[in-house]
Order: C-alpha cells, then sequence, then structure tokens
C-alpha cells in the first residue's frame, strides 16, 4: 500500500516537473533590475528602456519582458539584501551596485566577472572602447570587469546663497582654508540663530556617507588619505586624522556651528537634505548626488523649484592653501556606480543585451537628458545643466578614489565609529584616534598599518 | 518508535543549528570578504575579543551592551511590566465595571498588536513633532526629542506599555483562586489595604510571581522590538544585547563573532532560568 502511493507520488512529481519545463519555454524571458530606490532611473528603465529593449528582442524573434524594481532602503540596507540575496542564491538579474562594495563581494565568492557569465561577447562590447580606463575600474577587480559604471561624481561644499546674503557674506563664496569656512559658519550662527551653519556627516548611522562626504573629505584637505597607496598600508594614526577629528569637535562641540542630532540619528541624512531643501541648513558638504537627485525639481524627494537659484557650490578647501592631499588647495574624492549582473540569472546572455542597450550611446543620451550627470562614456557629455558642467570642469580634476580593497569597508566603519565618538562627546580627539588605531590594526594586522607621528 | 518523528525534528531544527552554531564561534566565517572562501578555527579568538576589558564597557562594545540589557530587563520588566500588572491587577481586584473592563481592554491590546504597527505608533508618538510633545505643550510644557535625549526611558516606557497585559492578566487569574473569605476575615479585625496585600495576597501569589519574573525576564533579555524605534541608537546608548547581535551578524556578516555572542547570551538565558528555578524550588521546599 505504502509502496503503490510512493509511487503515485513520484509520477505526480515527474508529471510536474516535465510538464513545468514544457511550459517555461512559451513563457516569456522576463529580466530584472534591482538596488535603485524609487526616482528618475527607475522611471526611465521601465517606461522608455523597456519598451525600446523589448521590441529589439521581438526582433529577434525573443519574447522579453523588462522590469525595474524599486528597492528602498539606504545604500547599507541594500548591501546587505544583496549579500543575503548572493548568498542563497537569488536576487534580481541586474543588480545596481556600488564599486567600493566589490572586492569584498568578489572575495567572498558571491559574484562573477563578465568574462565568466558572458563571455567574449561583453568584453568586445563597443562602449569600453569610449570609457576611460578610471572609470571602467569602478566595478572591476583583479583584472576582471564585473559590470558597467553609470559615472563618476565629486563632492563640495553645497550652500544657499539666500541665507549667505541674509547673514551678510557673498553670494559667490569660495574659502580657501578651514578657517575662513568656519569663520562663514560662525557668522551665519550669529546672524541667523534658527539656522543650522553647517553640516560634515559624521556618525555610524549615515554609514559611508560619513566616510565620503565627512570624514574624507577633511582628511584629503588635511593632506592624508585613508590608506598610503605606495606602501600599501592603512594609516592607523596621524597628524591628519587629529586635525580631522579637531574639525569636528569644533563644529559639533566647541561651537555648535552643526547640529550633531542630524549625524546621530537614523534618519539623519534625509533630515538634512530636507532641512536644506526647507533653508534651515546653510552648508552641507555633499556629492552632486544631492544636486541631482533629492533636490532635483523634478522628481527629487525634497524639490526645490528655485534650485539653480538659490544653491551654489564651493570646492572644500585644505586646512590651508597647498596642505591638502597631493599639496592641493582643494580637495574632492569620487565613488562610481553601476550595474553587475547577478551570477544566478538564469538568462545572462539576454539580461548582458539589456545592461548593454541601457549604456549604449542612444540609450544614454535619453537618461541624460532626464537626470544630467558625469556619465563614464565620453561620447556623452553633461549638457543641459551648468552647475554639473561646473563639477565635471573644476572639481573632478581634483578627485582621488578610496581604496580598492576588502578590507576597506570595514576600515571605513572604524572611521565612522571614530567621528561618532567625537561628535557625541563620548571620546576627546585623540582617545578616539586611539580606539581607531587599536581597531583597525586588530583588523588588518600591525604589518599592514603605518602610523605618522604627531610633532 | 511513535516519537521517533518528533526526535528528528529536534534534532534538525534545534540540536543541529545550536552545535552549527557553538562550532561557528571558534571560527572566522564571514558572509563576505576573504573569510567567506577560506573560514579557518581561531580557536577562543571571538571570545577573547568579546571579553577584552580593556574596551569592553565602551559603547557598542559587549560589556556595554550587556549594562544596557540589564536595565531595560529591570526597568521594564521587573519594575516595569511585573510592577503595574501587579499593581493594577491587585487594584481591580474583586471588581467590576467600566473602568477595570476599559484599562484591561487596553493592555491587551497593546499587548496583541503585531510589533511593526507599535513600533510606528510609539516612533511617531514619542516624534519631536509627535503626539506626546503636542499634548505636553497643551499643558505648557517644553516638549522633547524623546527617542534623541532619553533614549533608554523612552524604550523602557515602550516595553512596559507593551507587555504589562501578561503580567496583569496572569496576577489577576491567580488573585481570583484566593478565597474571599480570607480578605472578609481581615476587613473584620480591621486590616488596611497595605496589610491585606502584604500578608493574605503577596504569599498566596509568590509562586506565581517567580512564573512571571522568569518569563518575561527572558522575553524582555531578547526582545530586538526597540530596533524598530531607535536603531541601537544614538550612539548605541539602546544597543541591547539582541541588537548587538544583529548588528555583529549582519552589518559585517562576521558569523564566526555573531555566533559567539550568540553563545554569550544562550549562557546568560540558562542562568537566568536556573536561578529562577532554584528559587522556586527552595520556596517549594520551604
Amino acid at each position: 500500500m505504502l509502496k503503490r502511493s510512493f509511487h503515485i507520488l513520484v509520477l505526480v512529481m515527474l508529471v510536474f516537473v516535465v510538464g513545468g519545463s514544457v511550459l517555461a519555454q512559451d513563457e516569456p524571458i522576463e529580466i530584472t533590475v534591482g538596488g535603485m530606490n524609487a526616482g528618475v532611473e527607475v522611471d526611465w528603465i521601465n517606461n522608455v528602456v523597456a519598451p525600446a529593449f523589448e521590441e529589439m528582442m521581438a526582433a529577434e524573434g525573443k519574447t522579453v519582458t523588462v522590469q525595474a524594481l524599486e528597492t528602498p532602503g539606504t545604500g547599507e540596507q541594500i548591501r546587505q539584501q544583496f549579500v543575503l540575496d548572493l548568498g542563497v542564491g537569488e536576487g534580481a538579474d541586474i543588480l545596481a551596485f556600488d564599486g567600493f562594495w566589490l572586492p569584498e563581494f568578489v572575495e567572498g565568492g558571491l559574484i562573477q566577472p563578465l568574462s565568466a557569465l558572458v563571455g567574449d561577447a561583453a568584453l568586445e562590447w563597443e562602449g569600453w572602447s569610449v570609457t576611460p580606463e578610471g572609470l571602467q575600474n569602478i566595478l572591476s577587480f583583479g583584472g576582471e570587469l564585473y559590470g558597467i559604471a553609470r559615472g563618476t561624481d565629486a563632492r563640495v561644499i553645497w550652500y544657499r546663497t539666500d541665507l549667505f546674503e541674509q547673514a551678510g557674506l557673498p553670494a559667490d563664496w569660495q574659502p580657501t582654508s578651514w578657517d575662513e569656512l568656519l569663520d562663514a559658519a560662525r557668522t551665519i550662527k550669529e546672524a541667523l540663530p534658527d539656522v543650522t551653519p553647517l553640516q560634515l556627516n559624521a556618525g555610524t548611522a549615515m554609514g559611508e556617507a560619513t566616510t565620503m562626504q565627512g570624514y574624507l573629505m577633511a582628511l584629503l584637505g588635511a593632506g592624508q588619505h585613508i590608506y598610503d597607496f605606495e606602501a600599501g598600508k592603512w594609516i592607523a594614526s596621524s597628524p591628519a586624522i587629529l586635525d580631522t577629528l579637531n574639525l569636528y569637535q569644533t563644529i559639533y562641540v566647541t561651537e555648535e556651528l552643526g547640529d550633531a542630532r542630524y549625524q546621530l540619528t537614523q534618519d539623519g541624512r534625509d533630515r538634512s537634505f530636507e532641512d536644506f531643501s526647507n533653508g534651515t541648513v546653510a552648508m552641507l558638504v555633499e556629492g552632486d548626488y544631492l544636486w541631482r537627485g533629492p533636490l532635483a525639481p523634478v522628481g527629487g524627494n525634497f524639490p526645490m523649484e528655485d534650485r539653480d537659484e538659490l544653491v551654489s557650490f564651493a570646492m572644500m578647501p585644505a586646512i590651508e592653501p597647498g596642505a591638502g592631499y597631493n599639496g592641493q588647495d582643494f580637495v574632492t574624492i569620487s565613488g562610481g556606480t553601476g550595474f553587475i549582473l547577478n551570477p544566478n540569472t538564469e538568462h545572462p546572455e539576454e539580461a548582458w543585451a539589456l545592461l548593454s542597450y541601457m549604456f549604449s550611446r542612444e540609450a544614454l543620451e535619453g537618461l541624460q537628458e532626464l537626470q544630467p550627470r558625469i556619465r563614464a562614456r565620453t561620447d556623452v557629455p553633461v549638457t543641459g545643466d551648468e552647475t554639473m558642467s561646473r563639477i565635471a570642469e573644476q572639481v573632478l580634476p581634483l578627485t582621488t578614489i578610496r581604496p580598492q580593497l576588502p578590507e576597506y569597508n570595514q576600515v571605513s566603519a572604524e572611521a565612522q565609529l571614530m567621528t561618532e565618538r567625537v561628535v557625541s562627546g563620548e571620546m576627546s580627539p585623540e582617545e578616539a584616534m586611539a580606539a581607531f588605531d587599536e581597531a583597525v590594526t586588530a583588523l588588518v594586522g600591525e604589518e599592514n598599518v603605518i602610523r605618522i607621528p604627531i610633532e | 518508535m511513535f516519537i521517533l518523528p518528533a526526535l528528528i525534528f529536534v534534532a534538525v531544527f534545534l540540536i543541529y543549528p545550536f552545535f552549527s552554531i557553538f562550532a561557528m564561534s571558534f571560527t572566522n566565517q564571514t558572509l563576505v570578504g576573504a573569510g567567506a572562501a577560506n573560514t579557518q578555527f581561531i580557536g577562543l579568538d571571538n571570545y577573547a575579543e568579546l571579553f577584552n576589558f580593556d574596551r569592553w564597557m565602551r559603547r557598542g562594545e559587549l560589556g556595554y551592551s550587556l549594562l544596557l540589557t540589564a536595565q531595560f530587563v529591570i526597568g521594564s520588566a521587573l519594575i516595569g511590566q511585573a510592577g503595574l500588572g501587579m499593581l493594577l491587577a491587585t487594584l481591580f481586584h474583586n471588581r467590576k465595571g467600566l473602568l477595570r473592563e476599559t484599562i484591561f481592554t487596553i493592555a491587551i491590546a497593546a499587548w496583541l498588536i503585531p510589533d511593526v504597527v507599535v513600533a510606528f505608533g510609539w516612533f511617531a508618538y514619542l516624534a519631536p513633532d509627535g503626539t506626546l510633545n503636542a499634548f505636553l505643550n497643551t499643558l505648557g510644557i517644553q516638549g522633547q526629542d524623546w527617542l534623541f535625549d532619553y533614549p533608554m526611558i523612552s524604550i523602557i516606557a515602550f516595553n512596559t506599555w507593551r507587555g504589562t497585559a501578561f503580567s496583569m492578566l496572569l496576577f489577576s487569574s491567580a488573585l481570583g483562586s484566593i478565597p474571599p473569605s480570607q480578605l472578609e476575615t481581615a476587613d473584620v479585625i480591621g486590616a488596611n489595604a497595605w496589610q491585606k496585600f502584604r500578608d493574605i495576597l503577596l504569599p498566596q501569589l509568590s509562586r506565581y510571581i517567580l512564573t512571571d519574573l522568569l518569563l518575561i525576564t527572558l522575553w524582555t533579555f531578547n526582545t530586538f522590538t526597540p530596533f524598530l524605534l531607535t536603531g541601537g541608537g544614538p550612539t548605541f546608548q539602546t544597543d541591547l544585547i539582541s541588537i548587538y547581535t544583529y548588528r555583529t551578524g549582519l552589518q559585517f556578516f562576521q558569523f564566526g563573532k555573531g555566533s559567539a555572542i550568540a553563545v554569550v547570551v544562550m549562557i546568560i538565558n540558562l542562568l537566568l532560568a536556573g536561578v529562577y528555578l532554584t528559587l522556586s524550588q527552595s520556596r517549594r521546599r520551604a
């Protein structure tokens, strides 16, 4: 009796398996794109790219549908989702990916290069010849390409010209040292007591935004990077780190030129965008993302109709002229994001076809009209946005990048923690740097750190 | 033979995970980075790192997290839930009416609503421009950014509100089993309310109190819901042990170290249960 029902069970399962695979051949191929917050790009893929690409595929006799899925949450939360999805062999076919995540995902065996997933077709793509190598490298590691970069960015001090004028400061403003930056903040604090003069990102709640828009912008201004590229070692303690932490202490603790609340609460970054947008924060050190994303008059989360009149930017000065990283007067740092193929995709060829179509000149020019920014392709320039063009011309030549190393993410998190300890008043700059030194040494090993003595 | 399925079930879902966590706690396993592809046995290193007494009272470390958890358990479970539950149960003992029904219904509702809904509600309630501040302002009291300036008090109040119903119901039904004649006799000889509580109700409740404390201590010790309110912050001031474990395990996917924390938490849970069980045993013998 038992044996017989077992046979029936096997039979039923076989019918399902065979039937399922027969049915699957008739089903259209669905390619999904995941990892983006709602916004211009998701709409672009769903409303512009999808119909054009589906038509292209239909001409080749394939039924393909494309869907961009909104992924809510911060960069950290999306990264967390990717690790968990990829760890169990799941996830969208194409993933919007931040370049600095790449090394640890590769080391963890979670993703695979284009050469393995697609083969020559991907390596012979027409777009590579018009993409500078530095921008190809955003999504490459160990000599292998993993995806196509959207483009790059740069970080500056965004400020409200209306508040500057009310406080008696020039609307056309460019500080040349940290003192001049702090003086402007002091003037605003005095003239406009209800306005928070200056936010320089700090704290663990903002994650990588703290490292890129806050810590590294100050550290580079003080003359050093987080990593010594020549020696190949992490800098665990240095006068520049101390200068940076002292700057944080001045801004948030001793003079209260910024409000630590933004830095220590969970939704602090969005709150700072919102308050900049409605005119209660005067200066915000941020990437060009702030301009083209949250503040965008159309499609922004905190849209400013009069953005072009009321918002301007200044370059981040070194602590003193000529004392910045590489002897520069002004500093900035670039990141880069893009799209990679999920190694678990069932249709790598079609996924690659979609990805390379998204980054064809024709498609990208369409996106450039909706959201002008610095694209990876040199044949797609920034058009129609004077501010973005100025960033590309004036600021981008000064830039540097983060070390593309698997340990970076954890060292960066320790740097965030170090700034949090200072701005919350838990530790003095010296104590915080000592704790950072200890933690980084434990992470990467004594042989991989250097310490620059403090005179 | 008949218990075999149950044994397999227990083995697959309890014993195997427990031992795999225990084993993992001696490795440097991670989900990303080099530790993922090349997991190594590292002995007691994870534990040494957790119990590094030079820095374990720093914010965001194990010792600090345990201290916060102790404050949270004492404040919200022992004083908050058990204390308030006892008060409500005693006040409304042998009474009926609209007030009792209203209070009991509110307490039970607070206990039954799903976590995420409750957390959103409290988030809105405690926000700088939230309901609580609006109410205080009408009384002429200056509002506060509660979750930022008083994070621990906020989550203690939250968890007390959330869980009082259990203790209240347990004590209330226990009180129902005490013969009314005892209290009536006490009334005849002129005992006051406190004397009645101390000499009649409390001794007969003691067994239930221990059971209640055991359960709510363990629940509160392991609860994760405050994360939805504060995310463990600001600056780790509500970094309860459950949140600490989550951060280590899922932010950097350090499964080895995360497992070591889980083992420590399991041992603490066993110790707590042991203390309560020993107490109740000795009471029963006495």
